[in-house]
């Protein structure tokens, strides 16, 4: 046990900032007790209770006293080195004023610098997205609520409140949305137009929004719903409100509605609706009779009837793949090879595939099947043909969503690579504000590593896929397409193609 | 009625993903940054009642009246009585304490020993042990100062032989009481009642009293508001630094005190004493914000709180709107700047009716006024303005009357609504000082800390669940 006295003479500091000093040392290596203090008799009498000064100084008032004990001689030379630099520092703080504003922490203080606001993008934890969209509610905002994990319950309480209010509730779990031109969470860059979608799933609206501009058409205003808007406890909230709001809207000729097939009730009063409505209105309840079958046909007959015209949706081709290059790509097969294995980042193109390949092939496994018998008792093991949503709570958990991050799915590749049943592998690619930087390049080293597993077994993997994106998206549609036809992925310009497609290799012939 | 969407400028306020932000601002939209955290540092169900409270046209209004109230509060510092004589509703038996009501039993240190004293004090024991005794026999009454128009400081141990600071809000007319400040080291209000205090209290009763009576007679009265409104342009916060509001007070107090025609030792030794405590002005202070606050409090619907404070065991506040409703926490250990040979250890848990000052936007609201004083907000000036301009966030206003000179003389941030709190879980600040946790070894640091959220997550609960309908 060491201990130092020192003198400072004829120096004054304030007791507060001293008291921070001596914190600061006692905080040093080896260093048990330091008080630097003004030596007045009260602080004097304080340092000799404490125990820290026996005997007199000849410290006077106007001195400043340090008092240090350590372990070793070093450690409180080292101490009282660090106190008398920073006694003796001039150089000045941060500059006055307290720095930059900082954010604000709420919705209400956001709308106090910005009065003008007039939309509310909630994308917090689920367990707190319901109270943040009340909040945007009463103070005048439309909301679309990214979050998921938000009770059913509280979703209808929203959208009561919404309906009487007068406000649009997009959500909960709405993925995407463009308003006014403007993409919200993940969406694509499409080109301005007269086609108004209302779609209660995210991907269904991605894909039908870029067909359309990829037709040449373009999208006025695309509002999403979330998944659940078309229970009959939600009963249809927002899609009723959007399609009403579309209705309305002067920039809006044509409208299509997207969905899982609904509630019955709910189903027929959008049908009411829909019939009831001055503008065409194009359903496309997946799996529902009427209407448009898949997300492409809704996408022809929205963009002729935005032209006047009738879509001879009938003769849309079946996929891009001619004849001959049809029966090379059986021929490469081995006779073991038969299995589909679709490993998709979308839910909604995992559904339309499976109304696609059931009527087609017999059982789709899935994890998320259409019919209660097709369910994966592992949905980490893949049997006969397979599609799976790997954006499914099950996938995800602890993860970010493979349109975020590409492991899980490039995974996933080269274990249906290496399984000798496999004969088609089907991916899609989903571009837009949100996704990856360069989701081809990631599913191309993939592919390349998966190619090389299936050589080394002595088969052929066919890859078949296609690119839901634009080339004004960040990714650049037509580029990450020719990442992925340099991989030898068989392109189709539709998820219905490329499901169409996949059947027809492993099938025997339509 | 129908959303207007579709024909105005896309303006979107971003809670969460910021990268959506970028895309919004990428894309030509503009996008609202916000750096959201959880409401009510993450109490859900707090935080469900805040967006019931959120931008309601009742609550609004009944903040807008309590908060006049507390701007047109004319606090007086009129003179010095007799606790038991002023204090509305005090008992010949009764002894207040600080912070919100709490048995004997569950009392802190500092408050059970400033309790024996004040029984010694009072002469209703000789002696520490049958002081202990009375107290454990239930024959005295224990009450919040809150609860009798009054505020103490620390322990806040007001009995009824006490000269009390005498307060008149001229303009609605309430009266607030605190006790004269005793000074540093060993004093009742940390617990300490050794023959030396109880001498001292005996001639603050009979001396100090009567040269500070005299001299306020003598003035008419002193605009408390006004000293504390120059004080914030000398440095002082007036809660943790109340070094010119003191010089103001003695320069007031003075001639009058001269004229009074009383013993010339007598007022010197008065003097003498305000002048030995750079804190004789602190009781004053509390007073006078006690009496703004008083005139907010009970406005039906307010969700402006008008008290803040500590018994040592647990914090407590009282909201305008919630009547005599006390919404409490566990009070905080204060991790501030201990004196030689203390750490958070020997601390007693926060104590005292001073953050009646920062209740009043005063204190570590002010913290801007008080450079001296900075090193307790992290050591630089632009510190302690970032400190009062956060509080501007969860306030309803801000007092003209009230300036800060580091602001470009902006008034201090006023009236903490409890929405705002929990709806951005932003705590009050509160600077403080720190109290030995056993009786009578005095103060052995200071600090700042801040108020639990869990009262204010209690407060919105009670406020959305009494919530008139409509």
């Amino acid at each position: 046990m060491s201990a130092l006295q020192k003198i400072f003479p004829n120096m004054y500091r304030d007791s507060v900032a001293l008291m921070r000093l001596s914190a600061e040392a006692s905080d040093l290596p080896g260093i048990e007790a330091v008080s630097a203090i003004m030596a007045t008799e009260a602080n004097i009498a304080l340092l000799a209770e404490a125990g820290l000064l026996d005997g007199a100084t000849d410290a006077g008032p106007n001195d400043l006293l340090l008092v240090i004990q350590g372990g070793d001689d070093t450690a409180i030379t080292a101490g009282a080195e660090f106190i008398e630099s920073a006694l003796t520092e001039t150089a000045e703080g941060p500059s006055e004023g307290g720095g930059a504003p900082a954010l604000p922490h709420s919705i209400e203080t956001a709308l106090g610098t910005h009065p003008a606001a007039n939309l509310a993008l909630i994308s917090c934890p689920g367990e707190y997205a319901g109270a943040e969209a009340m909040k945007a509610l009463r103070l005048g905002l439309d909301v679309m609520l990214f979050s998921d994990n938000v009770a059913l319950e509280d979703e209808v309480a929203l959208k009561t409140m919404g309906d009487e209010l007068g406000r649009l509730v997009m959500g909960p779990d709405c993925g995407t949305a463009i308003i006014n031109g403007v993409p919200l969470g993940f969406a694509n860059v499409v080109r301005p137009g007269n086609i108004g979608l209302v779609a209660a799933s995210g991907t269904g609206l991605q894909q039908v929004s870029c067909l359309i501009d990829d037709l040449g058409g373009g999208i006025s205003q695309a509002i999403g719903t979330g998944g659940r808007d078309l229970k009959s406890q939600v009963g249809g909230r927002a899609m009723i409100r959007g399609l009403e709001m579309l209705a309305s809207d002067p920039g809006t000729e044509v409208i299509v509605l997207i969905s899982k097939p609904p509630d019955a009730d709910v189903a027929k009063r959008l049908m009411d609706l829909a019939s009831a409505c001055a503008k065409p209105v194009i359903v496309n309840f997946l799996g529902a009779d009427g209407g448009a079958g898949t997300l492409e046909e809704a996408a022809h007959l929205a963009v002729a009837a935005g032209n006047g015209e009738t879509a001879d949706i009938k003769n849309l081709p079946r996929h891009n793949l001619d004849a001959d290059a049809l029966e090379k790509a059986r021929a490469a097969l081995g006779s073991g090879q038969g299995s589909i294995r679709a490993l998709y980042s979308g839910g909604t193109f995992a559904y339309e595939s499976m109304l696609i390949l059931q009527p087609l092939l017999g059982t789709i496994w899935s994890s998320s099947p259409l019919n209660p018998d097709g369910l994966l008792n592992d949905p980490w093991q893949s049997r006969g043909h397979t599609v799976i949503d790997l954006g499914d709570d099950i996938f995800t958990r602890g993860r970010p969503h493979p349109m975020i991050d590409h492991r899980l799915r490039g995974e996933r590749i080269l274990q249906e690579a290496a399984d000798a049943e496999t004969a088609v592998i089907l991916l899609d690619l989903v571009l837009g504000y949100g996704s990856h930087d360069d989701p081809a390049g990631e599913l191309a080293t993939a592919i390349n590593q998966a190619r090389d597993i299936a050589e080394a077994a002595g088969h052929w993997v066919h890859f078949v896929g296609f690119v839901c994106g634009t080339d004004a998206d960040p990714q650049h549609a037509a580029r990450q397409a020719e990442v992925l036809g340099n991989a030898g992925v068989l392109l189709t310009p539709s998820n219905a193609q490329a499901a169409r497609l996949a059947a027809d290799i492993v099938g025997s012939g339509s | 009625m129908s959303s207007d969407l579709f024909n105005s400028d896309l303006s979107v306020v971003n809670v969460g993903l910021d990268s959506f932000a970028d895309a919004i601002d990428g894309a030509g939209g503009q996008a609202v940054r916000t750096d959201w955290r959880p409401p009510a540092g993450g109490d859900g169900s707090a935080g469900r009642a805040v967006a019931a409270l959120i931008n309601d046209a009742q609550i609004d209004a009944a903040n807008e009246t309590a908060f006049a109230k507390y701007l047109a509060a004319q606090p007086i510092l009129e003179g010095v009585g007799r606790a038991g004589d002023c204090l509305p509703g005090m008992g010949e038996r009764t002894i207040t304490h600080s912070g919100p009501p709490v048995a004997w039993e569950d009392m802190c240190g500092p408050v059970k020993g400033a309790i024996i004293g004040a029984i010694i004090y009072e002469g209703w024991a000789a002696d520490e042990a049958v002081a202990k005794s009375l107290a454990d026999s239930g024959e005295v009454t224990f009450a919040p100062c809150h609860h009798h128009s009054a505020v103490g400081p620390m322990a806040g141990i007001i009995s009824p032989s006490m000269p009390v600071w005498i307060v008149k809000n001229s303009d609605a007319g309430n009266m607030s009481y605190c006790t004269l400040n005793e000074g540093l080291g060993r004093v009742l209000r940390f617990g300490a009642f050794d023959a030396e205090v109880l001498e001292r209290l005996n001639w603050m009763q009979d001396v100090l009293a009567r040269v500070m009576g005299a001299a306020l007679e003598g003035l008419g009265g002193i605009d408390i508001k006004t000293i504390m409104a120059q004080a914030l342009h000398m440095g002082d916060e007036v809660h943790n630094r109340n070094a010119a509001a003191t010089s103001l007070l003695i320069k007031a107090l003075i001639p009058p005190a001269l004229r009074s025609g009383l013993d010339q030792a007598e007022i010197a030794a008065a003097i003498e004493f305000m002048a030995g405590n750079d804190h004789f002005f602190l009781n004053i202070s509390m007073g006078g914000c006690k009496s703004m606050l008083d005139a907010a409090h009970g406005v039906a619907g307010s969700t402006m709180v008008t008290a803040m404070s500590r018994n040592g065991v647990e914090f407590g506040i009282r909201v305008s709107g919630a009547g005599d409703e006390w919404f409490t926490a566990e009070a905080p250990v204060v991790d501030g700047l201990y004196f030689p040979g203390y750490s958070m250890a020997d601390a007693a848990p926060d104590l005292g009716d001073s953050a009646i000052t920062e209740t009043a936007g005063l204190g570590g609201f002010a913290m801007a006024a008080s450079p001296a004083i900075v090193q307790f907000v992290g050591g630089t000036p632009a510190d302690a303005i970032l400190r009062s301009r956060e509080m501007q966030q969860i306030t309803l206003g801000r007092n003209a009357a009230l300036t800060l000179p580091a602001l470009n003389f902006g008034g201090t941030a006023a009236g903490i609504d409890v929405r705002q709190v929990a709806d951005q879980s932003v705590l009050p600040i509160i600077n403080t000082g720190i109290a030995h946790k056993e009786a009578g070894i005095g103060q052995i640091g200071a600090g700042i800390t801040r108020a639990p959220m869990e009262c204010f997550a209690k407060a919105v609960r009670w406020l959305a669940d009494n919530k008139a309908p409509g």
